[in-house]
């Protein structure tokens, strides 16, 4: 084969969008009556947008070659603190911060947990909160749903902006602008800030870092916080589109979160994961369950299909990494 | 014996009477140690002679359990790696502890990054940390492709050739190296010991610990021996030879008409 590094670079940043296009016209192509409807667009975008963020929050941990398993729970526990908060009549404004702010805390057990205790891979460390922060949740809440929130919580996760131009229930959710300023607030700090480059450094080589007078351990417990801090952030949004709190929420989220993190084109590995390819990661599976929908596809084709692309998406990254090593 | 002519001001760094004891384990006694500007000292032991016990110690990431550092005629403590690096005593580790996920300018100003400061973070101005990492890697000529080359793109002497630069960044007075040549392709040795030879001409001190004698020889001026956690012997390299040298390595002194390592127990 031939190789060309400037082709490569280019796939390498690029060519994630280039398979969301080529997704688009096939979904397109088989039902051009129903996928292109603002209403259907728009769909896609609600139901992928606490992914989107909780997704985000992934890609720091696994740049960093970590794995956060607990965001499922941390999402959950936000989102029942929240909405019985937002019940026994706390004012708005605090509501909307109890969620990220439980985020946060978890994010800090976590990382705290990983660099105090030593513990050997942050996969035990989040194992754990992952178990234990459900259990929480379910304690909290008697395993019962939390619902009726005050409009201004629900905003962010169900209003949309029509613009006069579309037909409701179609239009631009404001979800996806909160979306759009997590990931360009996230990528500023990943590409301009010394403490995001470090979070690189870290996963290309923690021993570089250490020894460039990097504080490891600092820097990945402010990693998992941010983790967290997306999943609680994902959690109002959750809340908000479905008006309640539920302790079921967010099972197995985790994975989706990684998968759409490794499809996005990160490096399991650690050192190697952009915010575009994210979103592209949560765009393509979130096209993918929609196309299968609209065509009337069981959800068991969908599993087995998200399955295959996730192996198919890490066998891209283990043979771009071994022409990188036989160069 | 003389001292040669590029030691004979004061030395810039010195460690006196040093001793480091893990344990019940004694890993040096009384070790006497000096650096001049411009000097370039080879460090030669056996395995567990202490050769990286001291290098530890003069980078600040030990502590000596007895004994001072003098720098500048001034004595010094320090409690980690940063705050020799303060005072201009720079590492390059055997593995070149780069991150090989991010581009050569990066991997030179990591943790020092050039910008605008807010409280603890920088707001990253690459391209004037591409600026001068392209102006530093020409003082020392250094010739890459481009400063955004990933570092696991380059070869092994590149990638030393770069460890080196991001030792020298900022001001460096002494930069020690630990087997700089240990992890190269041959046709790349020369190369490296080559800018070594340019630090020095900087007026940088430059510490190599190396087994290789062929290195000792080519760029050093002066080589030191620890055995069994002390000095053994030291001598300007003018006034020894490889034979004699390989001996002090091996704890025997005298050696000259055969080869040490040619004997048979």
């Amino acid at each position: 084969m031939v190789y060309s590094p400037k082709l490569s670079k280019f796939l390498e940043s690029y060519g994630i969008v280039l398979v969301l296009i080529v997704m688009m016209v096939v979904i397109a192509m088989t039902r051009p009556d129903v996928f292109l409807t603002p209403q259907n667009l728009t769909n896609i975008i609600k139901q992928n947008a606490t992914l989107a963020l909780v997704a985000l929050g992934m890609l720091v941990v696994i740049i960093t070659a970590g794995i956060d398993l607990s965001v499922g729970s941390t999402l959950a526990l936000s989102m029942v603190t929240l909405a019985i908060a937002s019940k026994a009549g706390v004012p708005w404004p605090v509501v909307l911060v109890i969620g990220p702010m439980v985020g946060l805390a978890v994010g800090f057990v976590n990382g705290v947990g990983l660099t105090w205790l030593k513990l050997p891979h942050p996969f035990i460390m989040t194992l754990g909160t992952l178990n234990a922060v459900r259990g929480i949740t379910y304690l909290v809440t008697d395993g019962a749903p939390v619902s009726g929130l005050q409009p201004e919580v629900r905003y962010l996760g169900q209003a949309y902006y029509d613009l006069g131009i579309f037909a409701p229930p179609a239009g631009i959710p404001a979800s996806l602008i909160l979306v759009a300023v997590c990931a360009i607030g996230l990528w500023y700090f990943l590409e301009k800030t010394n403490i995001g480059r470090h979070i690189y450094a870290i996963g290309g080589n923690p021993q570089a870092a250490r020894v460039s007078g990097i504080n490891v351990e600092r820097v990945l417990v402010i990693v998992y916080m941010i983790c967290g801090f997306m999943a609680g952030l994902g959690g109002l949004l959750l809340a908000g589109r479905t008006d309640s709190g539920f302790p079921n929420a967010g099972i197995m989220l985790e994975l989706d979160a990684i998968a759409a993190v490794i499809i996005g084109g990160a490096s399991f590995f650690g050192g190697r994961g952009t915010v575009m390819g994210v979103l592209a990661g949560v765009l393509i599976m979130g096209l993918l369950r929609n196309g299968l929908n609209i065509n009337n596809v069981s959800s068991f084709w969908q599993m087995v299909l998200i399955g295959v692309v996730i192996i198919f998406a890490v066998w891209i990254d283990v043979v771009r990494r071994r022409a990188a090593v036989r160069r | 014996m003389a001292q040669s002519a590029t030691a004979s001001a004061a030395p810039l760094l010195e460690a006196r009477g040093i001793a480091k004891y893990f344990g019940a384990i004694t890993a040096l006694h009384d070790v006497n140690f000096h650096v001049g500007a411009g000097e370039v000292l080879g460090v030669v032991g056996d395995n567990g002679a202490g050769k990286s016990t001291l290098m530890k110690i003069l980078s600040g990431l030990y502590k000596p359990s007895e004994g001072e550092l003098v720098f500048e005629g001034q004595p010094v403590s320090f409690s980690s790696p940063k705050d020799a690096r303060l005072k201009g005593i720079e590492m390059v580790y055997q593995d070149f502890a780069l991150a090989g996920n991010m581009a050569i300018y990066e991997n030179i100003y990591l943790g020092r990054e050039p910008g605008r400061k807010l409280g603890p973070i920088t707001f990253v101005d690459h391209n004037k940390a591409r600026e001068m990492a392209a102006e530093h890697l020409d003082n020392l000529h250094i010739h890459v492709k481009s400063v955004d080359q990933n570092t696991e793109d380059l070869s092994g002497g590149q990638r030393q050739a770069v460890a080196i630069a991001r030792a020298t960044a900022f001001h460096a007075r002494v930069v020690i190296m630990d087997e700089p040549t240990a992890a190269l392709a041959i046709k790349e040795v020369g190369k490296v010991l080559d800018l070594i030879r340019r630090l020095k001409d900087h007026g940088v001190a430059v510490i190599i610990i190396s087994h290789r004698m062929d290195d000792i020889f080519y760029c050093c001026d002066r080589v030191m021996a620890l055995y069994q956690g002390t000095n053994f012997a030291e001598a300007p390299l003018t006034d020894t030879s490889r034979n004699e040298v390989i001996g002090w390595i091996m704890g025997t002194k005298g050696h000259t008409e055969a080869l040490a390592h040619d004997r048979l127990q």
